[in-house]
């Protein structure tokens, strides 16, 4: 009994995490090349309804997955735009697409509101899901979670062993030295926004198509901002935004098992509410308060505008 | 032109080359012709126009009209990327590196292709050694001296394997023994075929190193010479158009009361990159001037922190203003004393860059000047102080409305020194106080400070230029690795003798030197 518990509180932490790791992996990339982009919820909106009617439409989770990620990027290119052609604030234009994108999805999603779709069983891998206690929660899962892992492997080689990861975070650090020794920093910063447009997509497609396949409008529920203080607080380091991302989805769901067991305690449930943010910040806080390594770590141009002189 | 017909083979010539930006001319019709092995230099005081001409070459700005010629083709440099594949490569003033990157990671972003690191760090090494230039490719770049990114910078030009090298004002950061060294690998670069353009205010050393000379004033060509043939002054007549202002510098009054005493002053740094201070002794007193010499780096910001009171001690005896131990007063209390100070960073420190210069005058000589009635400014005397500073230093740019960050480095440095001068300090502390200044204005501030000091002022001077110190200094001291040599009189020093003791190697200077005698090591 205690071991079916064990797996349970794990599987779903997993799955809890899963749409934040998405996400913020993604918003790493964006802000190592130096852009700072707020509009995460807007974008993980835009990308949950777009997947969910296309899926709905179609019948094809897959296709609504796609979906889910072109109009993320194609959120993230308008801001884009904004920020890195027009040089507009960073932080004003974020804020402006995250209002922007939870309200169209809304619009969008009027005639979605309360359909469902058909789960999506998920894939069992041979043999190490027969592992006890660990199998049934790590490798019976959706195949977006097993992708998160992958993304996470992808973006750790590409950015500390790849020329290209090489170049963004030059980007990021100081766009005029790179410009002078001859790269592309507004293409870079457009290729690193999109993608990070594209992964909060992704991130909305597996609430809506996945995680809970209906869409129903604010199911969103502030993840992109949790992803983005994500980024921060892990330091813009892949691992701790990994370990960041389970912690919270684990104290989010220990604190639903502890609320849905409707244990005597005297306990106000709002304080169990709040246990994932404080938690969460608290811990990374507490891991990343190295100055030299934050220094090391933080792209030092985040938020600034940069264009070269004609 | 001047000079006899060039050669049909120059490997970079211009033709008539402007560049209008919005308001101002900064090139107007230059022409200019480097040969195969040539070390050409482009001779300007600041706002000359040379920057902006490299970075036409250097394809970081565009011409507005006029050819470039490269090997007798006549290109479009398009961007840095083109102009390297051209071979052009460029070592920036203020320098193009990535901190957080080591120096093979930053190497490796400047060169085409995608190079495998491990074998570029052996290519680096093979390089530097060759041309003697030590650099260590692991060593992550903020924790290198500025002389040895410097370096970094070289090498990473050189792997390329230029035909054209670029230097902006390369030795402002290196000691003489550093210079000598970086001359002979120019002149091996050069004997190999390599063109060098060579930017620099600094007459001497062109004299000692380029074979010909393009002078600037304004924009515009204003005349070519051979500088082995000519003298600093007649170089000097042809970049800003008349004789070099000379400093008077009388003998020093000597004997006045003592204005600022270290005491055994230790502070270990906070920054982990940084350099703790390591007993220092200094006496500075009323009518002389006391420069400290010394590599960038090794202690100067921590001591003129300690000295300012932006860093707090824990003891109050090390730091004495005017007789008042200091040490834990805050930099307010510290000016109160009578403390003038001029830091190294004009914008951020000396200046907030968005504020216009009336409220940068405000902001230190609100109370010395009686700007400040009552907790309320008095805006009209402000503008005054302001104007007056201007005036007298001679502040070109937008007067007392411009904003700090919109001035030029020379020109914002000359109102940050006026608005210092001119509150009549008991001692005045300056950080490189003609740093990127033109031969003409740096010749006016140095003979304000000597000025300031023949009124009674005591003078610190740090700055990384000995002929500046030779030049106005009383007496000498050199800072190398947190520790401060004995001071020397001017008269009894000479140049090779303070070189080398900015190696940290004076007598008597102990034994703790090697290890951290980076730059002595390697020049």
């Amino acid at each position: 009994m205690e071991g079916n518990l064990f797996t349970a509180v794990l599987f779903a932490t997993v799955v809890a995490g899963t749409p934040l790791i998405l996400t913020a992996l993604g918003l790493l990339v964006n802000e190592r090349a130096g852009v700072l982009n707020l509009g995460a919820e807007g974008m993980m909106a835009v990308g949950a309804v777009a997947a969910f009617a296309t899926a709905h439409h179609s019948g094809s989770p897959w296709l609504g997955v796609l979906a889910g990620l072109v109009a993320g990027a194609a959120m993230a290119l308008v801001f884009g735009f904004l920020a890195i052609t027009l040089q507009a604030n960073q932080v004003a234009s974020g804020l402006a697409l995250a209002i922007c994108g939870v309200g169209l999805a809304a619009f969008v999603g009027k005639p979605y509101e309360s359909l469902a779709l058909p789960a999506v069983p998920p894939i069992r891998l041979p043999f190490i899901a027969d592992i006890p206690l660990l199998g049934e929660a790590l490798y019976n899962q959706q195949a977006l979670v097993y992708a998160s892992w992958a993304l996470f492997w992808a973006v750790l080689y590409f950015l500390y062993r790849s020329r290209a990861g090489l170049v963004l975070r030059a980007v990021g650090e100081s766009p005029a030295a790179a410009h002078a020794i001859g790269h592309p920093v507004v293409l870079i910063r457009y290729l690193a926004v999109a993608f990070g447009g594209a992964m909060a997509g992704v991130g909305g497609a597996f609430l809506s198509v996945f995680y809970t396949p209906m869409w129903v409008e604010g199911m969103v529920a502030g993840r992109g901002w949790i992803a983005l203080a994500l980024v921060v607080f892990a330091t813009w380091r892949p691992l701790r935004v990994m370990l960041g991302a389970y912690l919270f989805g684990g104290v989010m769901v220990s604190q639903l098992f502890v609320q849905g067991a409707g244990l005597q305690i005297d306990f106000p449930s709002q304080f169990l509410s709040s246990l994932p943010y404080l938690a969460t910040i608290v811990v990374l806080v507490a891991i990343s308060r190295n100055p030299a390594t934050i220094r090391l770590n933080s792209p030092l141009s985040l938020g600034k505008p940069y264009r070269p002189d004609a | 032109m001047t000079t006899s017909s060039l050669p049909p083979t120059a490997r970079l010539a211009l033709h008539g080359i402007r560049k209008v930006y919005p308001g101002v001319v900064a090139n107007d019709g230059i022409d200019l012709a480097v040969a195969p092995g040539e070390i050409h230099a482009v001779l300007g005081e600041n706002g000359a126009g040379k920057s902006t001409l490299m970075k036409i070459i250097y394809g970081v700005t565009r011409p507005s009209a006029g050819e470039i010629r490269w090997e007798g083709q006549a290109v479009t440099v398009r961007d840095p990327a083109h102009a390297r594949e051209l071979g052009i490569g460029m070592v920036f003033q203020h320098f193009s590196l990535f901190e957080t990157l080591t120096v093979a990671e930053n190497v490796a972003l400047a060169l085409p292709g995608r190079p495998e690191l491990r074998e570029l760090s052996r290519r680096i090494e093979e390089v530097s050694a060759r041309y003697g230039l030590p650099v260590d490719p692991r060593r992550t770049v903020h924790a290198l001296s500025v002389g040895e990114r410097q370096r970094v910078e070289i090498v990473r030009c050189l792997l390329q394997q230029p035909r054209l090298l670029i230097m902006d004002e390369p030795t402002s950061v290196l000691t003489p023994q550093a210079v000598e060294k970086l001359f002979e690998t120019l002149r091996r670069l050069a004997a190999e075929g390599c063109s060098i353009l060579y930017i620099s205010h600094k007459l001497d050393e062109i004299r000692a190193l380029c074979h010909s000379a393009t002078v600037l004033r304004g924009g515009r060509v204003s005349g070519h010479c051979r500088p082995a043939e000519e003298t600093p002054a007649s170089m000097a007549r042809m970049m800003i158009g008349k004789d070099l202002p000379h400093c008077e510098h009388g003998p020093a009054q000597g004997g006045g009361e003592i204005r600022l005493r270290l005491a055994g002053l230790s502070h270990a740094s906070d920054d982990p990159y940084g350099v703790d201070l390591r007993d220092l002794h200094l006496e500075v007193r009323a009518g002389e001037i006391v420069g400290i010499a010394g590599v960038s780096g090794n202690g100067q910001q921590e001591l003129l922190r300690a000295i300012s009171g932006e860093e707090r001690l824990a003891e109050k005896h090390p730091v004495q203003i005017c007789g008042a131990e200091a040490g834990r007063l805050s930099a307010g209390a510290r000016r109160r004393l009578g403390l003038c100070f001029v830091p190294e960073e004009r914008l951020g420190r000396g200046a907030v860059p968005a504020l216009p210069l009336v409220d940068n005058g405000l902001l230190t000589a609100a109370r010395g000047q009686g700007l400040v009635r009552a907790g309320f400014l008095a805006r009209g005397k402000a503008r005054a102080f302001a104007e007056r500073c201007i005036a007298t230093f001679d502040v070109r740019g937008g007067g007392a409305d411009a904003a700090a960050q919109s001035l030029s480095g020379g020109n914002l440095q000359k109102f940050i020194m006026g608005r210092e001068i001119l509150q009549a300090p008991k001692l005045l502390v300056a950080a490189q106080p003609t740093w990127g200044v033109d031969v003409g204005a740096a010749a006016f501030i140095r003979q304000a400070i000597i000025d300031l000091r023949n009124r009674g002022c005591a003078v610190l001077v740090i700055s990384e230029e000995l002929d500046e110190l030779f030049e106005i200094c009383d007496r000498i001291a050199v800072i190398a690795q947190g520790r401060l040599s004995p001071p020397r009189d001017i008269g009894e020093a000479s140049m090779e003798e303070i070189g080398l003791w900015m190696s940290g190697l004076w007598p008597g200077a102990g034994t703790s030197a090697p290890n951290t005698a980076g730059e002595a090591a390697h020049a």
